[in-house]
C-alpha cells in the first residue's frame, strides 16, 4: 500500500503546479508577509465582538457535546469516564477563559493526542492481558444467560399451541392458546386454564370476552414482557415463539451459584466455572462454548515469546520483513527522486503532463490496484507472463514472489516519493548547485555532495515513517500473495509473510479470533518498530547538525 | 476588561448549557416516545447485498400486515464479524441472514438464540437443511436455501457427463489437445488452496476432516486430516496436479475460475449455484451433474451449506423477530423470491418443487448434493481452512504429500488445542 494511508505522515508536499512555474526563486523558504498579517488577526480576535461570539459558540458546543456524552456514561455508571470528561471540559473552559496563551494552542493537540493515540494504545495494552476473543467476549453473567437461553428445549411429545396474545382489562398480559383439537386455554404466570366463550377461527382465538387481543405492532412495545411470560406446567413452561405459536419448553441447563457451576438436568453433567480461563469445564476437561473475559496476566505475552510457531521462524521472517521495508522505502525513494530530478530540469517540456502521469498510481485506490497486480502476476493467465512470453510461476517460488511483492510496492509508492522530493528540491536554492559548478564540480558531484545531503535533511523523517509503515504493510502482502509460497512442511509461515500478516493468521486463523493474543503480538511489533525508528531519528539529528 | 469578557462568555455559555440541557430533555422524551412507537416499530434485518434486495418487498409486506417498520440493511462485507461486534456492544439487529457454519461461532459469543419450530414447519423443510442448523441438539436458525458444489459442463464442448474424474481428465485433455480449450478443468485452487472446492475429490480419495459423534455432530477430537488416509488421498490428488496431469493448477483462483469457464477456456467447472448467473449471462449451454469421484474410489462428497435466518440474542424486538423467522421465512413465496435473486435451491421442499418445475438447475444441484456432507459448524472448523488449503496448494504444486499433510495436521491440532 502506498504512503498516503499512513497516519504517520502528515506532511504534505507543496503543490507541484505552483512550484513548476517559478524556478529561480526561494520564496518558499522565506516567510510570506501575508502569514504574519493573518496571525495578527487571529491573536486579536478574542477581543473583537466576532471573536467573542465565536468563542461563546465554540465553548457552548463543547458543553453541549459534553452533556450529550454524559448521559450514556451515567446510564452505564461509568464514573471514571464521567470524571475524566468533567476534567477535560473544565480544562477547556479554564484555558480559553483565563487564557494562558500557549496552552490555547497546546490543549487541542494534547486532547487529540490523548483521544487518538494514547487511548488506543492503553486499550491495546490492556487487552493484551486478557483472553478477549471469540467465546470470551462478555461477562460471566452474559455467558450464563446465553447458556441458559441456549438450552431451552421443547418438551418431547408436548402439545404445540396456536397463540394469540391478549390483555386483561387490568392491562395484564396473557396468552390465549388453542391446542390442535381447537380447545382454547388462557395462560398466565399462575398456570393454564380452559377458556370458555372464546371464538376460535382457523385454529386461533380471535375474540374472547374480558380480553383484548393485540396485534404485533402493539405487542412489540411489550416485547420484554412477552419474552418473560412463562406459563408454568408440570413438565416446564409454555413460552411464546413469535406471536402466533407457543410451546411447552424447559431450560435443560441452569447455573447453580452454590457450586459455581452449570448443571445439565437431563444428564446431570456439571461444568464448573474456571476463573483462570473464563470457561465452564466438566470433569473430563470439556468446555462449554460460551465463556467470559478474564485477566490472564502475562500469559499472552509469554506465549508469544515461547510459542514454537512464532519463535521458530521468527528470525527468518524478521529479516525478510526488514528487507521488504527497506527495499520498498529506498526503492520508491530512488525512483521517485530520479523522476523528480528529471522533472526539475528546465529543459523538460510538457512537465505538467509528465507530472500528472507520474502521480497516477498514487491517485488510484491501492486496494484495487493490489488485486489487479495480483492477477497480473498469475502464472497462466497473468498479463506479465503473457506480455513478456515468460513462464515464471511468480507466486510459486520464494524469490520470485518476494520480487513481485516489492515490484508492486515500488509502483504504488514511487509517486509519493516523487511528490515529496519535488517539493524538497524546490526548497534548495539553485545558487548552491550553481556555486558548486563554478567551483568545478561535476553534475554527479554537485548532486552527491550538495543536493542529496540537503534533501535528506528534509526527507529523512519521511523516509523513517515510510519505513515503519512498510514494516507493517499488511495489505501489500495480504492482498497479493497472502504470504505464499508456503514450504510443504510448514503451513504457518510463508516466504513473503511479514510479521504482521503472519501473526494475523495466528491470532485470527485458529478457532476464532483471539484479540488478547493479537494485542500481545502487536506490542512486540510496536517495540521492534519503535526501536528502529528511535535509532534512525537519532542519526538524523546528527545529520541535521552536520548539514544545517 | 479581561474579567468582564470572561464573565460574559461564561454567562452565555451557561445559558446555552441550560438550553442544551433543555434540548437534551426534549430529545430524551422524543426518544422514549419514539421507543414506544418503535418498539412496535422497528425490526432490523442484516443481510448481504443481493439478499437485501430480494428481502425488501417481503419485509415491507410483513411490516404492513403487522403494523411495524421493517428495515433491511445491507452489510456487504464481514457480516458475521460485524454482527458479533454489534451484538457485543448492544447495537445488534433483530435478525441476521447467513450461512449455517457461522452457528458455532455465533453461539459461543452468545449472539443468537435457538428458535422453536412446530412439527409441521420442521417437516416442510429438507432434512439436510434442518441438520445443518442444528447445533448441540438445538435448532438455531430457520434455513431457506441449500448450496453445494456440482460439476457444470459446457455441453457444446463435452456432450456427455463423465462418470469418473479420470474420464473427465481424459476428455479435458482431448479438448485441450484439439485446441478447443486451454485448460482441462476449472477447479479453483489459488496460491493458498481452497479446502471447500477440493473436498469432493478429497473424500472420494478416502479422506475425511472430522469423525462423527453418536448424536451425529462432528467430533473435533477425532481429526481426519491427521490420519494416513488423508495423506493417501492427497497422493491421488497430486496425480491430477501441476506435476501430474495438470488438471488442478494454482493459477486457477476464486477470481478467475468461473471466468475461465464462461470464456470457454475450460469445458468443466466445479462450482456452486452462485456461478449460474454468470454462466447464463455468457450464453453457454450447460448441464449440472454431480462432481465425479476417482474410479473405484469412494463417493465424492461436496460440502453442503445451508443459508438461514437467525434471531439475535440481543435484538430489541425479539418477539417480532421470532415471528418473522419462524412463520414468515417458512413461506413458499419468500423462498422463491430469494431463489430468483440468487439461484440457491430452496430449503422448503414445496418451494423446491415449484422452482424445479420451471428450472432444472435447482433439482440438479440437489441431486449433486445427495451424497454431500454438512459443512461442519463447530468452531474448530475455522482452524481447518487455512492449513488444509495451504497443504493442498503445496501438493498440487508438486510437494510431497507425506511432508505437507502431516505438517498441516499438526498446525490444525495445535490451533484447536491452544
Amino acid at each position: 500500500m502506498s504512503k498516503r494511508d499512513s497516519g504517520a505522515v502528515e506532511t504534505r508536499p507543496p503543490r507541484p503546479e505552483a512550484a513548476s512555474t517559478h524556478h529561480r526563486r526561494s520564496t518558499s523558504s522565506r516567510k510570506s508577509p501575508r502569514s504574519s498579517v493573518g496571525s495578527t488577526i487571529v491573536a486579536d480576535s478574542s477581543t473583537t465582538t466576532l471573536g467573542l461570539i465565536v468563542k461563546i459558540l465554540a465553548l457552548s458546543m463543547v458543553t453541549a457535546v459534553a452533556i450529550w456524552a454524559a448521559f450514556p456514561l451515567i446510564d452505564a455508571k461509568a464514573w471514571g469516564w464521567l470524571a475524566g470528561e468533567a476534567v477535560i471540559v473544565a480544562s477547556v473552559f479554564f484555558v480559553y477563559l483565563r487564557r494562558p496563551l500557549p496552552m490555547k494552542y497546546l490543549l487541542p493537540g494534547t486532547l487529540f493526542l490523548l483521544a487518538f493515540q494514547v487511548a488506543p494504545v492503553i486499550y491495546t495494552v490492556s487487552t493484551a492481558f486478557t483472553n478477549f476473543g471469540d467465546g470470551h467476549r462478555g461477562t460471566k453473567q452474559e455467558a450464563i444467560t446465553s447458556i441458559q437461553t441456549g438450552s431451552v428445549k421443547q418438551v418431547e411429545g408436548s402439545t404445540e399451541y396456536t397463540l394469540a396474545v391478549a390483555t386483561r382489562d387490568s392491562g395484564e398480559l396473557v396468552f390465549l392458546l388453542t391446542d390442535p383439537d381447537g380447545q382454547a386455554f388462557v395462560g398466565d404466570a399462575d398456570g393454564l386454564r380452559k377458556l370458555g366463550g372464546a371464538t376460535v377461527d382457523g385454529g386461533r382465538v380471535t375474540a374472547a370476552s374480558g380480553y383484548t387481543l393485540l396485534k404485533l405492532g402493539q405487542l412489540s412495545a411489550r416485547n420484554q414482557e412477552i419474552g418473560d411470560l412463562k406459563v408454568p406446567t408440570d413438565n416446564g413452561a409454555i413460552i411464546a415463539s413469535g406471536v402466533t405459536q407457543a410451546f411447552e419448553a424447559k431450560a435443560t441447563r441452569h447455573y447453580d451459584p452454590a457450586c459455581d457451576c452449570v448443571i445439565d438436568v437431563e444428564t446431570g453433567t456439571q461444568w464448573v466455572a474456571d476463573a483462570e480461563t473464563g470457561s465452564f469445564v466438566d470433569a473430563s476437561g470439556e468446555r462449554l462454548p460460551q465463556g467470559w473475559k478474564v485477566n490472564v496476566g502475562f500469559d499472552n505475552l509469554v506465549s508469544v515469546a515461547t510459542d514454537p510457531h512464532i519463535s521458530g521462524p521468527f528470525v527468518r521472517t524478521l529479516i525478510w520483513n526488514l528487507g521488504f521495508a527497506l527495499a520498498s522505502t529506498l526503492g520508491t525513494f530512488a525512483i521517485g527522486l530520479l523522476c523528480a530530478l528529471a522533472m526539475h530540469s528546465d529543459r523538460v517540456r510538457g512537465q505538467k503532463i509528465y507530472r500528472a502521469l507520474l502521480i497516477l498510481p498514487y491517485a488510484m485506490p491501492s486496494f484495487a490496484m493490489l488485486l489487479v497486480w495480483r492477477d497480473m502476476f498469475n502464472a497462466d493467465f497473468g498479463l506479465i507472463n503473457r506480455m513478456l512470453s515468460l513462464h515464471v510461476d511468480w507466486f510459486g517460488g520464494p524469490w520470485t514472489a518476494r520480487a513481485a511483492a516489492i515490484a508492486v510496492q515500488l509502483w504504488l509508492g514511487f509517486p509519493y516519493m516523487f511528490l515529496v522530493s519535488t517539493g524538497a528540491l524546490q526548497a534548495i536554492p539553485k545558487e548552491m548547485t550553481e556555486a558548486s559548478q563554478v567551483d568545478g564540480a561535476t553534475v554527479w558531484q554537485a548532486f552527491r555532495q550538495v543536493t542529496l545531503p540537503l534533501l535528506l535533511v528534509a526527507l529523512s523523517p519521511l523516509l523513517i515513517s515510510s519505513f515503519s509503515f512498510n514494516f507493517n504493510n499488511f495489505n501489500a502482502i495480504y492482498l497479493t500473495t497472502e504470504g505464499a509460497p508456503f514450504p510443504a512442511d510448514n503451513t504457518s509461515v510463508g516466504a513473503t509473510d511479514l510479521l504482521i500478516t503472519y501473526t494475523y493468521r495466528l491470532a485470527f486463523g485458529g478457532a476464532g479470533a483471539e484479540y488478547g493474543f493479537a494485542a500481545a503480538v502487536s506490542i512486540y511489533i510496536f517495540t521492534i518498530v519503535a526501536v528502529i525508528s528511535a535509532i534512525s531519528f537519532r542519526r538524523t539529528r546528527h545529520q541535521e547538525e552536520v548539514y544545517s | 476588561m479581561r474579567i468582564r469578557t470572561a464573565g460574559v462568555t461564561a454567562a452565555f455559555a451557561l445559558t446555552l448549557l441550560a438550553s442544551a440541557c433543555g434540548g437534551n430533555d426534549d430529545t430524551s422524551t422524543d426518544a422514549s416516545a419514539k421507543d414506544s412507537a418503535q418498539a412496535g416499530g422497528t425490526l432490523t434485518i442484516w443481510a448481504d447485498d443481493k439478499r437485501t434486495a430480494a428481502l425488501k418487498p417481503f419485509a415491507e409486506k410483513f411490516g404492513k400486515e403487522n403494523g411495524i417498520t421493517v428495515e433491511v440493511q445491507a452489510v456487504s462485507k464481514d457480516l458475521q464479524s460485524n454482527f458479533v461486534t454489534a451484538s457485543q456492544s448492544g447495537k445488534a439487529p433483530d435478525i441476521v441472514v447467513g450461512a449455517h457454519d457461522w452457528i458455532g461461532n455465533l453461539v459461543q459469543n452468545g449472539a443468537i438464540d435457538p428458535v422453536q419450530l412446530s412439527s409441521t414447519q420442521k417437516s416442510s423443510l429438507a432434512d439436510i437443511a434442518l441438520k445443518g442448523v442444528t447445533y448441540n441438539g438445538q435448532i438455531y436458525g430457520v434455513p431457506y436455501a441449500i448450496e453445494n458444489l456440482a460439476l457444470i459442463r459446457n455441453t457444446d464442448l463435452a456432450p456427455t457427463a463423465p462418470a469418473t474424474i479420470e474420464d473427465l481428465v481424459s476428455s479435458g485433455k482431448k479438448l485441450k489437445a484439439s485446441g478447443k480449450t486451454s485448460e482441462i478443468m476449472s477447479l479453483q485452487v489459488g496460491e493458498n488452496g481452497d479446502a471447500y472446492h477440493i473436498y469432493p475429490l478429497y473424500t472420494s480419495a478416502g479422506g475425511s476432516l472430522f469423525g462423527v459423534k453418536d448424536n451425529g455432530d462432528y467430533d473435533a477430537k477425532d481429526l481426519g486430516v491427521a490420519k494416513t488416509e488423508a495423506t493417501a488421498a492427497f497422493e491421488k490428488i497430486a496425480k491430477l496436479g501441476e506435476k501430474g496431469e495438470g488438471a488442478l493448477k494454482r493459477s486457477i483462483t476464486g477470481d478467475n475460475a468461473i471466468a475461465t469457464f464462461t470464456s470457454k477456456k475450460a469445458a468443466y467447472l466445479v462450482s456452486g449455484p452462485w456461478a449460474l448467473t454468470d454462466i447464463k449471462a455468457a450464453g453457454i449451454k450447460y448441464e449440472v451433474t454431480p462432481v465425479p469421484g476417482f474410479a473405484g474410489g469412494k463417493a465424492a462428497q461436496p460440502f453442503i451449506g445451508v443459508q438461514a435466518f437467525y434471531v439475535a440474542s440481543k435484538g430489541t424486538n425479539k418477539v417480532a423477530a421470532q415471528e418473522f423467522v419462524t412463520n414468515y421465512v417458512t413461506q413458499v413465496d419468500l423462498a422463491k423470491a430469494l431463489y430468483t435473486a440468487e439461484p440457491r435451491p430452496p430449503a422448503l421442499t414445496k418451494a423446491l418443487e415449484e422452482v424445479s418445475a420451471t428450472d432444472a438447475d435447482a433439482k440438479a444441484f440437489m441431486e449433486a448434493g445427495k451424497n454431500g456432507a454438512i459443512l461442519p459448524a463447530i468452531p474448530e472448523m475455522s482452524a481447518i481452512w487455512d492449513p488444509f488449503g495451504k497443504a493442498e496448494a503445496a501438493v498440487i504444486g508438486g510437494a510431497d504429500p507425506a511432508t505437507a499433510i502431516p505438517a498441516a495436521a499438526k498446525a490444525i491440532s495445535d490451533a484447536i488445542n491452544k
